[in-house]
């Protein structure tokens, strides 16, 4: 808690001090993984009526660190997926620490194409350390299940609208990540890997995680600044001290963008639906940082 | 030979193609000779580059360098580069233990002679135009930063507008830490340009190579039309060290290895690197039809390249010094 930080933008948070208050990288991975948050299940309890869970990979088994099913939500029926954590010990091994294993991102590319074959658009909650990294998982293809999964996603024709509740913990994120429109909480985190495991990598000590947030830059203000993420939705208070009003925020915020998104969208019609798989290519195409010297090929 | 008894006790793998050595301080510039870290085989090093650097005695596969690999797999000077000047930057102004990204670009570059992990170009393999992505390893670990998307995406976009098929031989650490976010949205952006190139009804050929691990297996190279893979290379999205941390296992022989990933259903082929062109030939020819005044190179598919050589009188001339590995 007494790092140091490099950035001016950045100060030493003291426990209790206001919301509004700078906080660290580390400050807001720590809030982003409490334990009283609200995960994907509180944001369906309370945002969607008509919650039917759809399980299973159809293959394998059912994975319960990745969940999804039908809803209604503010009027329209849609699929939603999200990653589950546990609030205690059992519903954590049960859960697996909200770490999907391939079942997982088998079941959810699985309701993408469910989403796909009934026309609904796909709203995802973001909330996972990262995918499994087991023996059993690598025994089944984590790594292939995931990219299936991208791959099913950027191609999906229905709108797609996915937030960032908590931790976005690399490629297991990333998975049900690839919208139309990444929305973020102010605390939550999305980042390449954990601190920690960056820290044990290029520090080769994991106690350095808190350095390694820093630079990695995880936070949502960082990632608005980057432009990779749609909007960034403000915590006046942290979500685990006001977990209704966040989810509702939250709720007006995906459904703003749901609303914008079909203003153009028409399923029936290909030119728009051409235009949305466009929109959502170009999205993705034209992130990152490069330079170019020497002559520029056509 | 008087060189080879004094210094037999310090070889280490081919200074160039195999990183994997642990004496790596011991570089040896004029090796003459080099032990085969499976076999234990001395080997010629002349020799052991004329078989694509694979031990004569037990097969195994060195690594190689970037621009070895396009040496062995395309035809003589059909290798035309696309986008060397795509440099990498420094976006987080990225600070770990051993200082500042950016410095660190700098010497990698000055030590590799690379500007980034992945090369890439247009080729041909036995007169047939293809897209090649080309992992590096000694970058960087071959990790998986914002050059090497845009890199991708731009020759995927190519191959589109060439209609010609796309072979990427993929090497990879992982997804490139020290561009935080840019790097995990390269597997984002590499998906989405081989979502595009089979909806123009393109093929996409993948061949991992030993190490291929992380974000690269988790995105575009795992779900090619075709999954090949080298023998004995290593396999998977979490690295040994960590499974073996996070689950206090002790992992199953042969993990992760091409031959475990085959037989677990991720992979098409484990291809001996001798037989690649041969095999790449055939798959494109299946994909594309038989290009006008080209016979088919390799009528018994998968056989080595030394048999389709006898099975089919004259190469193409191009190819003929390019050679690959099985042909020495």
């Amino acid at each position: 808690m007494t790092d140091t930080h490099q950035d001016q933008d950045t100060a030493q948070a003291i426990e209790g001090t206001e919301p509004t208050a700078p906080l660290t990288a580390m400050d807001r991975v720590r809030l982003a993984r409490d334990p009283q948050r609200p995960a994907t299940l509180d944001y369906i309890g309370e945002l969607c009526t008509n919650f039917i869970e759809l399980r299973g990979d159809r293959t394998f088994g059912d994975d319960a660190a990745m969940i999804g099913g039908l809803a209604t939500f503010r009027g329209r029926s849609v699929v939603v997926l999200g990653h589950q954590g546990g609030t205690n010990t059992r519903e954590n091994i049960e859960r697996n620490f909200g770490m999907p294993r391939p079942e997982g991102f088998r079941k959810a590319r699985r309701l993408m194409q469910h989403a796909q074959k009934f026309g609904l658009p796909i709203i995802t909650f973001v909330d996972t350390s990262g995918a499994d990294p087991g023996i059993g998982s690598e025994e089944r293809g984590q790594g292939t299940a995931i990219a299936e999964c991208l791959m099913q996603m950027i191609g999906t024709r229905v709108p797609i609208v996915c937030t960032v509740i908590g931790e976005g913990g690399s490629g297991g994120a990333l998975s049900i990540s690839l919208g139309d429109r990444l929305l973020m909480l102010e605390n939550a985190v999305y980042a390449v890997a954990s601190p920690e495991a960056c820290a044990a990598i290029l520090w080769k000590d994991a106690s350095k995680a808190a350095e390694a947030a820093e630079t990695m830059r995880v936070t949502a203000a960082d990632l608005d600044r980057f432009g990779m993420i749609d909007e960034l939705i403000p915590e006046p208070v942290p979500a685990n001290e006001a977990p209704r009003d966040t989810i509702h925020t939250v709720g007006d915020r995906i459904e703003a963008h749901l609303d914008a998104l079909y203003e153009s969208f028409d399923p029936d019609d290909p030119e728009a639906m051409a235009a949305l798989l466009n929109q959502r290519y170009d999205k993705y195409r034209k992130i990152g940082a490069w330079s170019e010297t020497g002559e520029v090929e056509p | 030979m008087r060189n080879f008894f004094q210094r037999q006790g310090k070889f280490r793998p081919l200074s160039r193609g195999d990183v994997r050595g642990k004496d790596q301080g011991q570089q040896i510039p004029e090796d003459l000779w080099v032990k085969c870290p499976k076999c234990g085989e001395l080997l010629y090093s002349r020799e052991l580059e004329r078989n694509g650097l694979v031990c004569p005695k037990c097969n195994h596969h060195f690594r190689l360098r970037a621009r070895e690999r396009i040496d062995l797999l395309a035809d003589a000077d059909s290798f035309e580069e696309w986008d060397a000047g795509v440099q990498p930057m420094d976006p987080l102004h990225f600070v770990d233990g051993q200082g500042p990204y950016d410095e660190k670009l700098v010497k990698t570059q000055a030590k590799t002679g690379e500007t980034e992990s992945l090369i890439t170009g247009s080729a041909r393999i036995n007169g047939r135009p293809l897209a090649l992505a080309v992992a590096d390893f000694n970058f960087l670990g071959a990790s998986m930063g914002s050059v090497w998307g845009e890199k991708l995406a731009r020759a995927v976009e190519r191959a589109v507008e060439q209609r010609i098929p796309v072979l990427t031989v993929n090497a990879s650490g992982g997804a490139r830490m020290h561009e935080g976010l840019y790097s995990l949205m390269q597997m984002a952006k590499t998906t989405a340009a081989f979502h595009r190139l089979g909806e123009n009804r393109l093929p996409h050929f993948s061949l991992l190579v030993d190490p291929c691990y992380g974000g690269v297996t988790a995105s575009y190279a795992t779900v090619a039309d075709v999954m090949l893979a080298e023998p004995g290379a290593l396999i998977g999205f979490a690295g040994q060290r960590v499974i073996e941390q996070v689950t206090r296992q002790k992992l199953p022989e042969g993990f992760q290895t091409a031959e475990f990933v085959l037989e677990h259903g991720m992979i098409d082929q484990i291809v001996d690197r001798g037989n690649l062109r041969s095999v790449i030939t055939t798959l494109t020819d299946h994909y594309l039809g038989m290009p006008e005044g080209l016979e088919t190179y390799s009528p018994n598919g998968f056989r080595s390249a030394r048999d389709a050589k006898h099975a089919v009188p004259e190469e193409e001339p191009d190819s003929a010094t390019t050679g690959t590995g099985g042909e020495s």
